[in-house]
């Protein structure tokens, strides 16, 4: 049998046990939540009163398996038009005119454990990443490419990315570029390019730039018109702790990338990082509206607005001021906050929230939101203000 | 002897000379007039017709002499002949008749011809082996089937220039517009690869589908499953759009081959669709004593009252009733709504006639008023004009060209006839379509029930491969071809010694296609130049010499990539009655799947990852992922 070096069973099952661990829902705080200063924040009401102005506000529908979900464990969200797709730990579902289809391996899909999903545009085909190999949605039909029967590296696929005809592919062993037209699949890693790490945790790809996001390895770069690649890392090594703010990447457990307008987005598990390709903005709890430093996922509006999926809700930044929604930590009610540019926290009274405050994923239709969370997918209708 | 008696026996004379002149110049092609083979090039091998919006026009798509032939609908008499590509395979015209699009599958061109002037315009590069298009009734996209890539191109009808690709079938050939030009209804000649593998992995029954493309938007929105065919042709919709028809193989390669007097080899059938229908429903064509082998052009009647399906293999054309098709399916019970392609009393409710035609007949076109078909024979050079509402052919045109069969064309005849086998059901080209492979594993009978389970082989290139069969143990191509197959397949006449050496003088001339991975002349690329490091290595990753055996490039030497021996590379199942195997040529080894002498091997990857746990075929547990990618893309090349 081929040995692979990076696809032992042993090995896959110790990634999808780490995969899991960081993935599942843990609902206890890691640090204190920001607290609403009640005095100081009265006396910036007016300030504070803007933000909430121009912050979206949303009524979220929650779906789970009560309504037709395949499983509440939502991993990965995509929107398709009118239709909506959601990658989840029981099979991929698809939301199409109030209803819920589901695929699972008996329709070929790879694994039921759906973990990233992306669009071809194009062709209206979807890819989908999954613990079991990589699979192509187009027209009901699914074919699925794995590490046996194809050039994939490996058969975890945390990440997918479509341009022009090629598929872009985070796995655990590396990334690849698989080419639809000729069916060659290009390998990278630790051999091929700057990463030192394999585990590669996601993928952003453009007709410019292709970013990687390489678990303790930081953000890999690779021009396509060049075949370069580059590499981008915390200036303060694998420490924790932050010396220079705003000199790079803020840590290397990078998690999430989204390369959009020519901005870098980067999700760590230790902050976020904004890069417009000659400096770098970090963004903290400390210092930012983010709720936790901890985000699994990261989505660019574009170069100015993002939006952070953390393991404490759900953050949307518009390049001034914050945003967070979700469940309250202590109580579950629905919760909405807002941070203005002076650092000032306003509650807003909504009435729902996201279905849980571990948040994996995003996506836009329209004005509206689509989020992925540890205990159901949310549908975030935005509300006139 | 008297003046009257010598002028009687010199004109009898006179007269039987005539006789024996007529005789033997007649182009009779059960008997063929010997001849050397300088006329090959020049037999039209007609393979599709259509019809100038106006009717006043046939086009004729040549694919041996690589021509359009433009004809007179009228006299018959030849307009103009334009060359195109090599070996055209696909013809429509634009909506509004202006242009004819011809695909041609050998140079991956499209040649794009102004129908005023009669004049090929441009020349457009397009995907891999093309094999039919369309063009939308917008006049923006045209779409292109491609054989090889599986997938339909949609170009910009303007300019030609491809803007992206979509995933269609294994070997993408034939398209149907939707009379509103809304839908675009693909169809494929090999079986999709198994989504879901059984636990016997080359034991899977073939999946096709009928590809929807929606042309507005150029995405894929369905498609319609047909299951158990391998093999799907042309397809057909009514002019009311209610309707759909494609016309197909059922292949019964789940169970052993040794039921031909059974009906145990094939159905051949049509797939209907649409509201007429419902839930699509297969119907066959065959009835007891007489198959409609190896169907293809499928044409609906403009007011839908007939459905003509032309059979190559059984040389005719079936006639059907479609108000009597329609109410045979409705009258079933609903459970039984899927495929009724096992009754071979089913088609005795619907068809109505039975006419035959030149050989090998494929495409077919209807007037506008449908009262003539025109069906092109291709390898007699023939035109048939069936009068439909008489149900007769009224008149043969005969197209340009050699007036003799040459041996070749005789091979060729023969490969492509279901006459030899019993009640006519099936012919070489059944299983090797177009002169290729199927994409399917049978289990042949000499063997034993149950034993051997073989993947049907490619053909191209097989000339000075020998031995033949997976064993190795046919020493030429008349020992495989002969006796194995008339008294196995068969199973009813045998060939002449002649035909026999013609079947076997076609088979040896089958080249092999262009290499798409490798085009001619260009250098490979880094990954197949990787590649072929380690198809000739000679040492493995730790610095161990690899046995001469247990390399690659031994076994799979020289141009076709075969050392002609047999060897055991472990592969040998519980149902095998022997481990040697022969050295398989390499000859386009990336369009063949599935591999190994069974087709246990879905894609080339898996001939390694799954089925070499000993490196027993070659040395390669040492190799990463990389490098198998790498191994890989050479082959590709091969």
């Amino acid at each position: 049998m081929m040995k692979f070096p990076y696809s032992t069973f042993a090995a896959q099952a110790i990634l999808v046990t780490a995969w899991l661990l960081v993935a599942a829902p843990i609902a206890a705080p890691q640090a204190p939540a920001p607290q609403p200063a009640s005095v100081a924040q009265k006396a910036h009401a007016v300030l504070a009163a803007s933000a909430a102005h121009v912050l979206p506000r949303y009524r979220f529908e929650n779906f789970t398996t009560a309504n037709g979900l395949p499983d509440n464990h939502v991993y990965s969200v995509l929107v398709d038009g009118d239709r909506i797709w959601a990658g989840t730990d029981n099979g991929l579902g698809l939301y199409e005119n109030g209803k819920w289809k589901t695929y699972a391996t008996k329709d070929g899909l790879a694994h039921r454990a759906v973990l990233s999903l992306a669009l071809d545009s194009r062709t209206g085909d979807v890819w989908a990443g999954t613990m079991g190999g990589l699979s192509r949605i187009s027209g009901g039909r699914i074919d699925s490419y794995t590490q046996l029967n194809s050039g994939l590296s490996n058969d975890v696929v945390y990440g997918v990315s479509v341009e022009g005809e090629n598929v872009w592919v985070a796995t655990a062993a590396g990334g690849c570029r698989f080419n639809t037209r000729t069916g060659q699949w290009a390998l990278y890693n630790e051999r091929n390019t700057p990463m030192i790490e394999i585990w590669v945790y996601s993928v952003s790809a453009t007709p410019t730039k292709v970013y990687y996001a390489v678990w303790g390895s930081g953000i890999l770069e690779y021009d396509q018109k060049t075949g370069r690649w580059d590499k981008y890392e915390d200036p303060d090594g694998e420490t924790e702790i932050v010396l220079f703010k705003d000199q790079g990447l803020i840590h290397e457990i990078t998690t999430s990338v989204s390369f959009v307008d020519n901005i870098l987005w980067a999700a760590t598990y230790f902050g976020a990082s904004r890069y417009d390709g000659r400096y770098w903005h970090n963004f903290l709890m400390k210092d930012s509206g983010l709720p936790s430093n901890f985000i699994n996922f990261i989505k660019g509006v574009d170069g100015k607005r993002a939006w952070f999926c953390t393991d404490k809700g759900l953050a949307y930044y518009d390049g001034v001021n914050w945003a967070v929604y979700t469940p309250s930590l202590k109580d579950g009610k629905p919760e909405m906050t807002v941070r203005d540019a002076q650092g000032k926290v306003t509650p807003v009274a909504v009435s729902s929230a996201p279905a849980h405050n571990y948040i994996l994923g995003i996506d836009f239709q329209g004005d509206d939101i689509w989020v992925a969370t540890a205990k159901g997918l949310s549908h975030g209708i935005r509300q006139q203000q | 002897m008297s003046q009257r008696l010598q002028t009687a026996v010199g004109t009898g004379l006179a007269a039987l000379a005539v006789a024996l002149l007529t005789l033997l110049s007649w182009p009779a092609i059960d008997h063929p007039v010997r001849a050397d083979e300088r006329g090959v090039q020049d037999y039209a091998s007609p393979l599709e017709v259509l019809l100038s919006p106006d009717g006043a026009r046939i086009y004729v798509l040549c694919q041996q002499s690589e021509q359009v032939r433009v004809l007179d609908a009228t006299s018959f008499a030849v307009i103009k002949n334009i060359s195109v590509g090599r070996v055209p395979r696909g013809i429509s015209l634009s909506p509004d008749g202006a242009r004819l699009f011809v695909t041609n599958s050998w140079d991956d061109t499209l040649s794009v011809i102004d129908t005023q002037t009669l004049a090929v315009v441009a020349t457009w590069p397009v995907g891999a082996e093309p094999s039919s298009v369309v063009e939308d009734h917008a006049g923006k996209h045209l779409f292109v089937a491609n054989r090889i890539s599986n997938d339909v191109a949609v170009l910009d009808a303007q300019t030609g220039v491809e803007e992206k690709r979509l995933v269609a079938g294994r070997g993408a050939s034939y398209m149907t517009p939707s009379p509103d030009g809304s839908r675009l209804y693909v169809t494929h000649v090999y079986p999709n690869p198994p989504r879901v593998r059984s636990d016997r992995d080359n034991r899977t029954a073939p999946e096709s589908e009928i590809t929807v493309i929606d042309t507005a938007r150029a995405v894929v929105v369905d498609r319609i499953p047909l299951h158990g065919i391998a093999g799907v042709f042309h397809v057909a919709l009514s002019a009311d759009g209610r309707l759909g028809v494609a016309a197909e193989y059922h292949p019964k390669n789940m169970i052993p081959l040794a039921h031909l007097e059974h009906g145990g080899a094939f159905a051949y059938t049509l797939t209907l669709f649409g509201t007429d229908v419902g839930k699509p429903v297969e119907v066959p064509l065959d009835e007891l004593e007489r198959y409609a082998s190896r169907p293809f052009g499928v044409a609906i009647a403009p007011d839908k009252s007939r459905i003509y399906v032309t059979s190559g293999g059984s040389e005719m054309v079936t006639v059907i009733d479609v108000a009597r098709v329609l109410r045979f399916i409705h009258a079933q019970p609903h459970a039984q709504l899927v495929s009724f392609a096992q009754d071979l009393a089913a088609s005795a409710n619907y068809v109505v006639a039975r006419i035959s035609v030149g050989h090998d007949p494929r495409g077919l076109t209807l007037s506008r008023d449908g009262r003539k078909l025109f069906v092109a024979n291709r390898l007699e050079d023939t035109l048939s004009v069936i009068d439909t509402r008489a149900n007769r052919v009224a008149a043969t045109i005969k197209l340009d060209g050699p007036k003799e069969i040459s041996p070749l064309r005789h091979g060729e005849q023969t490969f492509y006839t279901s006459r030899y086998s019993f009640q006519g059901q099936i012919g070489c080209a059944s299983c090797h379509i177009d002169s290729t492979f199927d994409g399917l594993t049978w289990n042949l009978e000499p063997d034993g029930f149950g034993r051997n389970t073989v993947a049907n082989k490619l053909l191209e290139g097989i000339k000075d491969t020998e031995p033949y069969k997976w064993t190795g143990t046919n020493p030429n191509i008349p020992t495989e071809c002969g006796p194995r197959t008339e008294k196995y397949f068969w199973r009813a006449e045998n060939y002449d010694d002649l035909t026999l050496a013609d079947l076997a003088t076609y088979i040896r001339s089958l080249q092999p296609r262009p290499n798409r991975w490798r085009p001619a002349g260009r250098e490979l690329t880094p990954a197949q130049d990787r590649g072929q490091v380690i198809f000739e290595r000679a040492m493995d990753k730790f610095g161990k010499p690899i046995e001469e055996s247990n390399r690659c490039s031994y076994c799979h030497s020289g141009p076709k990539g075969t050392n002609q021996k047999i060897f055991d590379v472990g592969t040998r199942k519980p149902t095998d009655n022997a481990s040697l195997l022969k050295s398989v040529p390499l000859t386009s080894v990336a369009l063949t799947a599935p591999y190994l002498h069974d087709g246990s091997a879905a894609t080339l990857e898996e001939i390694w990852t799954v089925y070499n746990p000993d490196d027993k075929h070659g040395r390669t547990n040492d190799l990463t992922k990389d490098e198998l990618n790498d191994l890989v893309e050479y082959l590709r090349t091969r």
